[in-house]
């Protein structure tokens, strides 16, 4: 789905005959835009053309969910945070557990200051994960860039990863021109993306054109692997079998740095600030746009009646093995940092650690009939 | 080429949506948009921007040429539709093997005229042919009809004729606002408030619909519900759904109306049976007063004399009317010759579930095939003629008898 929302004859109505229904909306947009913030900012736009209703478009057609609080809005370029802040910066606050817009961001892409995290037991911990998403300056974002953009991001991209070598030695794989046997082998390794269907993305305009400008790239080793042009220019992810997420996160570190370089040095570093990180389309993603997790097996914990609290504690979540709205398999989950905005990678990478190290000792003290009281920890 | 590239020139932003002649945008104007969507486009070559259109089989892929792309990149409507945003469906929607799609919908009035490099041809390689310097005739006289009126009612299960009409001052369902939306919705409630007699009718809104009351529209067929179709979809018309979206019909139920759906206004005159002349009198009747009332208050029906109706797809120019039967033809639609008869009577078959559909019984929807280059009254005779045709080969066929000598020549 496109969104249209540059039509000028909207000035000739007043605010309230352009404001939309929010009746029977739950997002965070919904929450946060009242009338006269409406008011102030429809008559703005940024330098390449995004306005408040193309920010707002996914939230007024995709109402929410009762449980689930979506975020109800995108960015189109970096400069929407700024010209939209009376918009997104409360719902920045609201997300991101009381972010100030005074608020500084810390980034620690140093993989030395993570303690531990190479002996979480494989007995339990099945596989570890490390993505984020970046993206790079000078272009606008999925929800608004051109044809002309994207095939320049993707081109970019092309000439920074091939340049990789040794662990990160790779190839790329563009959606238009995959061969079916390429295409087999990416959806067994579970790397292949496809168009989004979620209408959440759609009706932001982040599917246009599709699939031109898009591609999948990954190291001969089948572990790291980056998605060029999906919902953020770039989706960077780290991962192996096991529990060794010491050493996912020092690929992880290594590759990104690497990757920030070459982006650099042709004019195009990442999009960031010291207020709000890692820019991304997405304002839950702002920050360290970090998720680290496990594939862990709790069939005793989960069924514990303290098993939320314990996680809230931790600062971390769950997830079904399929990703996010999943439900879990044979008691194993998908644990991850729940933060991503005011606290480095570095940070949330040693919360799961440390969490799921926790949670590991906690199903085997269950298993064995043993009472978890005394272990219960303290909130992060 | 002054006014019509976005960079460098300077001039008045000239706005009156309620003349008839194209307003092409100007640099400076008073609106504070700027002049393209995404105005980073416009630092990259046109190749650059040039969509891949190599898996494509629509109208717009086969005419639009880098070139053309050219040309026309830096254009735009007075109310900012680029060209971008005309042919995004089509590139989202690469087609069909079988079916060819349009590919690109316009976003308001003028935008017929400004893309007209990219439109006229699309329009002539879909309406057969018809050019640039075409007339095209309306036509709304019931009286001109002859006959209709006595289709075989053991075959001619039922009647219909629709068409959808857009109100000048407002962009199309790809581009319109939500204010623009709601006035669109506000003037029809107030259109059609006034009709009486067996016009006197009902709307309902979609947003504050009753379970009750849309149980009864889905159990009548009336109700139609957010576009699924990424034909649609890509061209943004889903927006804000279902805000200013509603249907009216009559206390009958034989005349109603879709409001802000794919077009600002769907009309659909309706009854069971094979009484075709009494489903067009209603439709015409219906259509003249509601235009009326749309006139008295300054918003008359977007029309010129070149492309008639103006619609939100150049499939639905002209007329915008599709008239057809739902009709039982067991044996003719299995004889070799019914495609061909069906060809020169300048008819068009579909299921009864409509486009794309499957027969279900032997029964068959069948209308009018052309749109723009013949009038409401030309179109609907060829369906009264063609169906009285049909329903004669169709006897015949049931006792064993031949119809090569009732076979039509070419319409």
């Amino acid at each position: 789905m496109a969104k249209n929302c540059h039509n000028d004859y909207k000035m000739k109505f007043t605010g309230e005959e352009e404001f939309p229904d929010l009746s029977l909306h739950n997002n965070h947009m919904a929450k946060v835009l009242t009338k006269e913030i409406y008011g102030k900012l429809r008559g703005k736009s940024t330098p390449s053309g995004f306005t408040v209703d193309d920010v707002i478009q996914t939230g007024v057609d995709n109402p929410g969910h009762p449980f689930i609080m979506t975020v109800g809005c995108v960015a189109g370029d970096e400069e929407c945070y700024e010209v939209f802040k009376d918009l997104l910066d409360p719902i920045i606050s609201d997300r991101h557990g009381g972010y100030k817009p005074t608020d500084k961001h810390k980034t620690d892409l140093n993989f030395e200051n993570l303690k531990g995290g190479d002996d979480l037991d494989p007995n339990y911990v099945l596989s570890s994960r490390v993505r984020t998403g970046r993206s790079i300056k000078g272009f606008t974002l999925p929800p608004h860039n051109s044809r002309g953009e994207r095939r320049g991001i993707e081109k970019l991209s092309i000439e920074a990863l091939a340049s990789l070598d040794g662990e990160f030695k790779g190839k790329y794989y563009p959606l238009n021109g995959m061969t079916d046997a390429e295409q087999d082998l990416l959806i067994n390794d579970h790397f292949l993306f496809d168009k989004p269907v979620s209408p959440l993305l759609t009706c932001a305009g982040m599917a246009r054109d599709w699939p031109d400008g898009r591609g999948i790239w990954h190291n001969d080793n089948k572990t790291f692997l980056v998605w060029v042009n999906e919902e953020d220019h770039l989706r960077v992810i780290s991962m192996q079998l096991g529990g060794n997420m010491k050493e996912v996160f020092r690929r992880f570190c290594v590759g990104l740095k690497k990757i920030e370089e070459i982006f650099k040095k042709h004019n195009h570093g990442f999009s960031w600030n010291e207020h709000l990180g890692y820019i991304l389309t997405c304002p839950s993603n702002l920050g360290t746009g970090l998720r680290g997790g496990v594939h862990v097996k709790l069939p005793k914990l989960s069924t514990h009646a303290k098993f939320e609290e314990i996680l809230t504690r931790l600062r971390l979540q769950k997830r079904g093995t399929g990703g996010v709205d999943t439900a879990s398999v044979g008691g194993v989950f998908d644990i991850s940092n729940a933060d991503r905005l005011g606290s480095s990678e570095v940070d949330q990478v040693q919360l799961v650690v440390d969490g799921v190290k926790l949670m590991v000792e906690m199903e085997k003290k269950l298993e064995k009939n043993e009472s978890i009281d005394g272990m219960i920890p303290a909130q992060k | 080429m002054g006014g019509e590239t976005l960079l460098g020139t300077i001039g008045i932003f000239v706005s009156t949506p309620d003349s008839n002649s194209p307003q092409i945008r100007q640099q400076g104007s008073a609106m504070p948009f700027g002049n393209t969507h995404n105005k980073a486009k416009m630092n990259y070559d046109s190749d650059q921007e040039y969509p891949d259109l190599s898996k494509h089989n629509n109208h717009m892929a086969k005419i639009l040429t880098p070139a053309m792309y050219e040309r026309l990149r830096s254009k735009e409507t007075p109310s900012g539709f680029t060209l971008d945003d005309i042919i995004q469906t089509g590139i989202d929607n690469p087609g069909h093997p079988f079916i060819m799609t349009v590919g690109c919908v316009a976003g308001d009035e003028e935008t017929y005229e400004v893309f007209k490099e990219l439109l006229d041809p699309v329009i002539e390689d879909r309406h057969g042919g018809y050019k640039p310097s075409d007339k095209h005739k309306t036509d709304i006289d019931p009286a001109n009809l002859k006959g209709g009126d006595d289709l075989d009612p053991d075959y001619v299960l039922s009647s219909r004729v629709r068409t959808g009409r857009s109100v000048r001052g407002f962009c199309l369902p790809p581009h319109c606002s939500r204010g623009e939306r709601r006035a669109v919705e506000k003037l029809s409630i107030e259109a059609l408030a006034s009709l009486t007699g067996d016009l006197n009718g009902k709307y309902y809104a979609l947003k504050n619909m009753t379970d009750a009351e849309q149980q009864q529209l889905i159990d009548d067929h009336f109700l139609f519900d957010k576009p699924v179709s990424p034909l649609l979809l890509a061209s943004g018309m889903g927006r804000d759904w279902p805000d200013a979206r509603g249907i009216w019909h009559n206390d009958n139920k034989t005349f109603l109306v879709w409001v802000n759906e794919e077009d600002h206004l769907r009309v659909i005159s309706m009854q069971k049976g094979g009484n075709m002349k009494e489903v067009f009198n209603r439709f015409c009747t219906g259509l003249t007063k509601i235009e009326t009332l749309f006139k008295e208050r300054n918003h008359a029906f977007m029309w010129n004399e070149h492309l008639g109706y103006v619609l939100t797809c150049p499939s639905n120019l002209g007329t915008g009317l599709r008239a057809g039967v739902h009709v039982k033809l067991p044996n003719m639609s299995k004889n070799a010759k019914f495609e061909d008869v069906l060809k020169k009577l300048r008819l068009q078959k579909r299921g009864t579930g409509g486009v794309d559909t499957a027969a279900v019984g032997g029964v068959f929807d069948i209308s009018n095939a052309d749109r723009l280059g013949f009038s409401e009254v030309e179109l609907v005779q060829m369906v009264v003629d063609g169906v009285k045709l049909l329903v004669d080969m169709e006897k015949k066929l049931e006792k064993g008898q031949s119809i090569d000598d009732i076979m039509p020549a070419q319409k």
